[in-house]
Formats: structure tokens, sequence, C-alpha cells
């Protein structure tokens, strides 16, 4: 998500030691102290400048008097496996067992502050950050526990399970438990050295998942489970298009339904109801009468649009001169891609609970995002941010569409919990789901490139508008390149997108692979070489090189020319400073445009693996995911009205979609750990559409590839 | 058309007083507080929903209360006895057949309307019989493996 430095979990341990403790010192350089109790929440824990991750071992760590250890993080579990992961971290930096460890995660009030859980930083950035935590906290409790034993040093201790002994005589021992008495630990050692890779046992392994018995069995609470004495359920107005204006509405039939409470709050119109089926049947007697923009981008204009309206393209990076590079080429290829505006649709809509009593406001929210939540939700209501605790409960998925500011229902549980006083929940509807979404932006690339007289890329001129730079720089060897951006999934000139976008699964980066992959491919077959051997040719960087022969070799690629008519497409790329590759076998009806996905490999090297099992999950679930915005996904819309209300128009990947899944690791333990869980979806579009025109000869240029446009491109009968 | 109504919910005889019309989802979320069955589209389309209604599997959210009248409803809170899982939620564990869970308990139902039917079903007909079931997060391998599992277990045990 955002362009920073990646820090692993295995970099103080290895030879990257020394950027390691520069980055600590800059974390910890405003000497933050978090706390536990709530009464000493103050400015200090989120400042309104810019926070920080806490570096005291006692935000993150309390032991119990019965020698459970919890952790709490201000991350939170989307489903992506945050909370086994950080317990493996704890319980294996600590010498605790990992049934010992308790995480409790996004509770703004009881955890440290945390930025969100998104951009795959939760192994990459945070628990590097944690690991140095708890290793203090390790030696610290050593030294109590050599005064304990009135031994000289802790150099002889070592510890099993959370008790320390003497190596001498085991039965000169004390547990952590006895030591801390549940007390805050007041010592502090600052950066000690952390366990090396060898001596890990709990990292590196796969435990079953800490939330694998809530989940199997109905226990596990989201948000909407929340329900609170006297509630009441809140069903919202929701306008028929963007840019819709209320003219006129009739609440009285509404009014005359018992229990039924009706609140017009300024923009907000709420009909609240201790049964939620009440109050949603109740919307139906509104009769609202809106003014409708007629006028407005579709999902058919919205490419020529985002090129007129684009603002002025920026410098992503560049090399040598694209003067001399035109020199040097013989051959030269132009082409445009196009993508869609994709929806996040997670099975768990936008949901959330408030509360308040007296000045104090909690909510109970699904988001990715916490602490920004707490800030946008205090704003809402006029409150004090300190004076408002969100309570994260597991997050039934996210993918980049519960970040900050996609508060609209937390926020309007609140101002009716203000209004009503009494606690209100709001739970998106569908349609609303897919209203508010901010989409994955709808992008068009142009790409100029060229070769010499030798098939060596020469050229390389690389305009991205809507979709944003990330991942937009080749990292192929190409003396002569220039890559712009212009607009993206932030920070657009109003009227740029059509929709609201945001981040959406490793954010541009899915458009940039598209393009950038697909071109590849096309300089290759126009060449008449093979895909694999002509990237091999441009790459230099080891790990690329080893992630694509890892893959092509799991799925005994042959070289070829495309189009070969076997349908296999190739396609790399980098993300959150991981390398991944995929290939895959598709079949394409030709008479119906259907793509019938038959196998994927994917090989991803991620440095330093915390959890193997996890980063299976992960890349599984990339792949299955990037199936729907590469064959079918897009949110259709047309004068500020979304079409696309539910998963029946809406279509996303589903069991007979199923591919052969396989996933390669590479292993890599002495790099410290980078991202995980967003990576290998960003190589579905292209791997997808190269297999298609290895299969049938047409090159597909606009995702998705719905059967209606590959039927229109190929020829019938 | 409110009125009392009968019908027995997790092994447990259930008689309230209610709108018929009303949604059995509703009912069990919130008046029942049994939140392990989700709302996730509200027409049927995502099987989130999905509890057992006399072996068969049916979508809560469009099963109105007057349509089950005297039945027998399964939920995911009533699947395991005595604080032993289910087999299909043995094997959903093993697979860590699941990521942020919301979809798992209408997956988990679903597969076990398919398993009450008897036989050891091909992954073919598992994979037809679940495909109106959504996941978002990319489980589909591992529940499909895991329902095989469970399979495999239960195999003439109904």
């Amino acid at each position: 998500m955002r362009n920073k430095e990646w820090r692993g979990i295995a970099s103080r341990t290895e030879q990257s030691f020394e950027v390691g403790r520069r980055e600590f010192l800059q974390l910890s350089g405003a000497g933050l102290f978090i706390f536990f109790a709530s009464s000493r929440l103050t400015a200090f824990q989120e400042p309104p400048s810019q926070p920080h991750l806490a570096t005291d071992f006692n935000a993150y760590l309390r032991i119990g008097a019965d020698g459970r250890v919890a952790c709490f993080a201000g991350k939170t579990e989307l489903g992506q496996g945050s909370m086994t992961t950080l317990a493996q971290i704890v319980a294996d930096e600590l010498d605790v067992s990992f049934d010992a460890v308790d995480i409790v995660l996004g509770d703004t009030e009881i955890c440290p502050w945390d930025e969100g859980t998104f951009g795959s930083l939760t192994v990459r950035e945070f628990a590097p950050v944690l690991r140095d935590a708890v290793a203090e906290a390790r030696a610290v409790l050593l030294q109590m526990a050599a005064d304990h034993l009135r031994l000289p040093s802790p150099d002889d201790l070592r510890v099993k399970n959370g008790v320390v002994m003497w190596s001498k005589d085991a039965n000169r021992n004390v547990s952590y438990a006895q030591l801390v008495q549940g007390k805050r630990i007041e010592r502090h050692l600052g950066k000690v050295p952390l366990k090396p890779v060898s001596a890990l046992t709990v990292i590196g392994t796969s435990p079953r998942r800490k939330d694998a018995i809530d989940k199997v069995t109905g226990k596990a609470r989201y948000a909407a489970d929340v329900i609170l004495p006297g509630m009441l359920h809140a069903c919202v107005l929701r306008p028929p298009a963007h840019g819709a204006s209320l003219k006129a509405i009739d609440t009285s039939a509404a009014e005359k339904i018992s229990g039924l409470q009706v609140v017009r709050d300024k923009d907000l119109i709420a009909l609240l109801h201790e049964h939620r089926d009440v109050a949603e049947e109740a919307m139906h007697l509104l009769r609202p009468q809106f003014d409708l923009p007629d006028f407005g981008q579709d999902d058919v204009t919205i490419f020529d649009h985002l090129l007129e309206a684009a603002p002025p393209l920026e410098l992503v990076s560049e090399k040598g001169n694209l003067a001399d590079g035109e020199k040097l080429a013989t051959q030269v290829v132009e082409e445009t891609y196009l993508n869609s505006y994709v929806a996040h649709a997670p099975m768990e809509t936008h949901s959330a609970v408030a509360k308040i009593e007296g000045t104090k406001l909690t909510v109970w929210a699904s988001t990715q995002t916490p602490f920004s939540l707490r800030q946008e939700v205090a704003q809402a209501v006029g409150f004090a941010p300190e004076n408002v605790r969100v309570i994260t409960p597991y997050v039934g998925g996210g993918f980049g569409g519960k970040t900050e500011n996609a508060s609209r229902q937390a926020q309007e549980a609140a101002r009716l919990a203000k209004r009503t006083g009494r606690p209100v929940q709001v739970v998106f509807d569908r349609a609303a789901e897919f209203f508010y979404d901010m989409c994955r932006p709808a992008a068009v690339v142009k790409i100029r490139s060229g070769t010499d007289e030798t098939g060596k890329l020469v050229l390389w001129d690389y305009r991205a508008y809507g979709g944003g730079g990330d991942e937009a720089s080749p990292f192929y060897d190409i003396p002569h390149q220039h890559t712009q951006s212009s607009g993206g999934w932030s920070d657009n000139p109003a009227g740029l997108h059509a929709l609201a976008v945001g981040p959406w699964r490793a954010p541009a980066a899915n458009t940039n692979t598209f393009a950038r992959e697909c071109h590849i491919d096309e300089i290759a077959s126009k060449l008449r070489q093979d895909p694999l051997e002509f990237r091999l040719m441009h790459l230099s960087d080891p790990r690329m090189r080893r992630v694509l022969q890892a893959a092509t070799e799991k799925f005994g690629w042959k070289p070829a020319l495309a189009p070969s008519g076997r349908g296999f497409g190739l396609s790399c790329a980098t993300y959150a400073g991981s390398y991944v590759a995929t290939v895959a076998e598709v079949a394409v009806d030709k008479k119906t445009g259907q793509v019938e996905v038959k196998r994927v490999v994917s090989a991803q090297d991620q440095g330093f693996t915390v959890n193997p099992d996890g980063s299976r999950q992960q890349i599984e679930g990339s792949i299955t995911m990037g199936m729907g915005y590469a064959l079918t996904e897009e949110v259709r819309f047309k004068n500020g009205t979304v079409l696309d209300r539910n998963f029946d128009t809406y279509q996303i990947p589903r069991f007979s979609w199923l591919p052969k899944i396989d996933v390669v690791l590479i292993d890599n333990p002495t790099t410290p750990s980078s991202g995980c869980g967003e990576p290998p979806i960003i190589t579905m579009g292209a791997v997808l559409a190269n297999a298609v025109f290895d299969a049938t000869g047409k090159r597909p240029l606009q995702l998705p590839m719905t059967p209606a446009r590959l039927k229109a491109a190929l020829p019938q009968g | 058309m409110r009125r009392n109504i009968s019908f027995t919910l997790n092994d447990k005889p259930i008689e309230l007083t209610a709108n018929d019309d009303r949604m059995l989802l509703w009912v069990l979320r919130y008046d029942l507080r049994l939140t392990g069955t989700k709302f996730g589209c509200g027409a049927a389309l995502c099987g989130s929903c999905t509890v057992i209604v006399d072996r068969e599997a049916v979508r809560s959210c469009v099963t109105p209360l007057k349509e089950i009248e005297g039945k027998h409803i399964l939920t995911i809170e009533g699947l395991s006895s005595d604080g032993r899982l289910h087999p299909i939620q043995q094997a959903f564990v093993n697979h860590h057949a699941f990521q942020c869970g919301y979809c798992t308990p209408g997956m988990i139902l679903n597969a076990y309307a398919l398993l009450l039917k008897g036989g050891r079903p091909t992954r073919q007909e598992i994979i037809r019989h679940m495909d109106d079931n959504l996941c978002r997060c990319g489980s589909h391998t591992r529940i499909l493996d895991a329902i095989l599992e469970a399979a495999d277990t239960t195999a003439g045990a109904n």
C-alpha cells in the first residue's frame, strides 16, 4: 500500500542487523510510553501529527497470574491469520507455549496504536517491532529471575513454557507469572539480540489457527453479532444514485408502525426498530422522491474520460532517455490496456454497533483501521477521540474496503445512538455495500516499447491514467525507460473517477502488472520468442529469476511461441518486497467466450516465512479471488447509479471455477519477511490474459475478459 | 400474520409469537441470539445464512417463519454435541478451510446437508452442491478437501 522499506522478521539475526537497528531507533525516537489502564489514555497515544508504534513491551504484553500471556495489538483479524502469526512470534521469543498466548486485537482502548491492517504489513513491518519488544521483555524477565534465584547473572538460565530455570539445577526455577505477579514491568534493557533463526521452534511452523474453533462453531463474533440491551436496528435511506438529491419524502405511514422511530438528522434519514426486519419493511413506506443526475460517465465512457480528465502525468521512475531508445529500436509496439472498477465485496457487509454512556461512546465496527475509524466517528458526533472506544471483533473480509474513510456505517450508528439515546446497530445491505464501496479504480495504461535488432528491449514509455503508480516501474533490464502516472486510488482531483475509489488488495499493482506483463508477452510473440525465455533474457535479479524458474518447472513449461494453442500463460511481479511468478492453463470456448481456468501454479519468494500454511492460504486465496477481476468482476454504472447491487449480476469466483492450484514457497530464511497476502493476486489478470492469447491468438486488452467481450473478439462460425 | 409458531431448534422446542412473514434469519439472529447464522446478501445468492430444515439446507434470509412451523431447525450452534466438534467442523479445522470465517457456518451446514444424503460424494458432486455458497477469501480448495475428508469420516454414520 505504501512505498515503505520492508523490515523483516529475520532482519536483526542476519546480515541486515544494522538496518534493522537504525529503523528501530527511528521508531522509538519519540520515547513513547503506552499503558494498559484506560484512565491513562492521553494524547500521547495518538498525537494529531504522527502516531508511532509503541516500543515499550508493556504496551503489547501482559503476563497473567495464571501464566497465560496476553498480547495486545492494534491489528485486526480479517481472515489473514494475524492472530495466529502474532501469537507465534510472542510464543517463540518469550519461550512460552503457543497455546498459552491470547491475542487481543483492534481495541483502541487497550491495544497500542497501529495504522491499520493493510498493505501486507503485519508480518513485514509490525512483527519485527513486536518481536523486539517481546525479546526485551524476555531479557528483563531473565534478569528478574536471576535476582529472584540469587544468581549473579542470567547467563546460566533457560526458559521452558514460561518457567525460568538454572541450567545447572532445574529445581531452582521460577515462573514468569511468579516474577511478574500481574504487575507492569518497570525495568527496561532497550535493544537485545533476537533468537537466531535456527533456535526458533514456533515461528516457521503452522500451528492450528487461533480462530479455528470460534469460526467452525459459530462462536466467532463479528460486529453485527453484538446485540445490546435496548438496541435498535437502523435502516438508513440510501439514494438511488451518486449525486441524487432528496426532493420530498413522506414518513407519516412509517411513523404509524408500532415501536418504529424515524430520525431525520440533516442528510441522514433512518428508521429504527428493535427488529431489523420491521425497520427494513418500513423503508418501503417512505416513497422518497429524488432529483437524479441525468449526466455522468458510465462504465463504457469512463476510459476516454480518464484520459481527458487526468491531471498532468507525474514521473514515477526513469533511466537513460527515451530519444536514445527510439533511435536504437528496430521494432516498436504500442498498446493500450483498460481495467475496470472492481468491488471489494467482502461476505460481511460494513457493520457497526454504537453505544453512548454519558460522555463515552463505544463502537464495535468491521474495520481494518480502528484508530482512524475512531477519529472519523468522533468527528461525526462531536466527541473528543479519547472519549471514543473502537472495538474490532472478527472482520468478515476486508481486502482494503474497510480502511480509512470507509466508516460510514459506524458514523451513522454513532449519530443515531446520540439522537435516540439507545444503542444502535447499522448493517449495510448488499446494495449499500456495492453503492458505497471505494472501488479499485478503473484505469488506462498506454505503453510504447521498442526492441533492437538483437531482440533486446531498449525502449519503455509507460503512462498510467487513473489507476495509480504503484509497481508501475518495470523490473526488466531496459536501458531507456520512462514511467509516469496520473491519478490513482487516492488523492484524485474531483470528478476524475465516477465512483469512490480506494485501496483494493495490492492497489494499482493489479492494473500495472496486467499491462506490463501482457505487453511483455506481446513483444515476445512479435519477436517469435518463448515468453519465459524473453523474460529471463531481461532479468538479472536472481530472486525474480528463481520464482520464474520455480513456477515454470512445477508447471512443466515447455518453450513454444505464443499463440501455441495450448492455453498457457505466464506473469511475474514484485509487491510488498516479495517476488511472485504465476503460470496458468486455460481453455476457451470460442462459441461462448467462456474461459475455463484449468491449472494455476504460483511461486512466491517472501523472504523468511513465519507460517507456511498461512502463507499458502493467502496465495491460494489470491489466485482464486484474482480470477474474478480477470474474468467477470466489474462494477457497472450509469449517471451515478450503481447497476450491480448483489451477487446475481456481480459474479465472484465460486467452486465450479476452481482450477488445480499449486503453490511453491521459496525457502529463503535468511532474507527478512516481506508481504504475503497481496502479491500473487496482481499476477492473475495478465497470466489469464496471456493464456487466453496463447489459446486463441486474440490478445485481450481489457479486464475483465467477460464471455461477451471474448466472444466479440473471437472469429465465430 | 402475528401468531404463535412452534418448531424445534437444535433439538429444543421453541414457541414464539411473531409475524409469520418474518424471515427465519432475523428471528434466529436477533430474537433467539443465535448469531452464527450470517447475513450476506438478503436474496439467497450467497449462502452465508444457510441452516438445516428437516435435513435440507435452506437459505434462512428468504425463509419465512410460516414455512418452518413444526419443523426441525439445525444451526451451526447445534452441530457439535457435548463439546465435541462434528466431523465436518473438525475437517474444516484440520484443513484450515476458512479465512475470515464469515461464510463458514453456511458452508459447513450446506456440506452437512450433502453428507446426510449418504454415500460418498465425488469432488464433482461436492462442487455442484456447494456452488451457490460464496467465499470471498478463496478458501474453496480447502473447503472441498475438508468435505471429502468429512465424507470419509461420516460414511455410513448417517
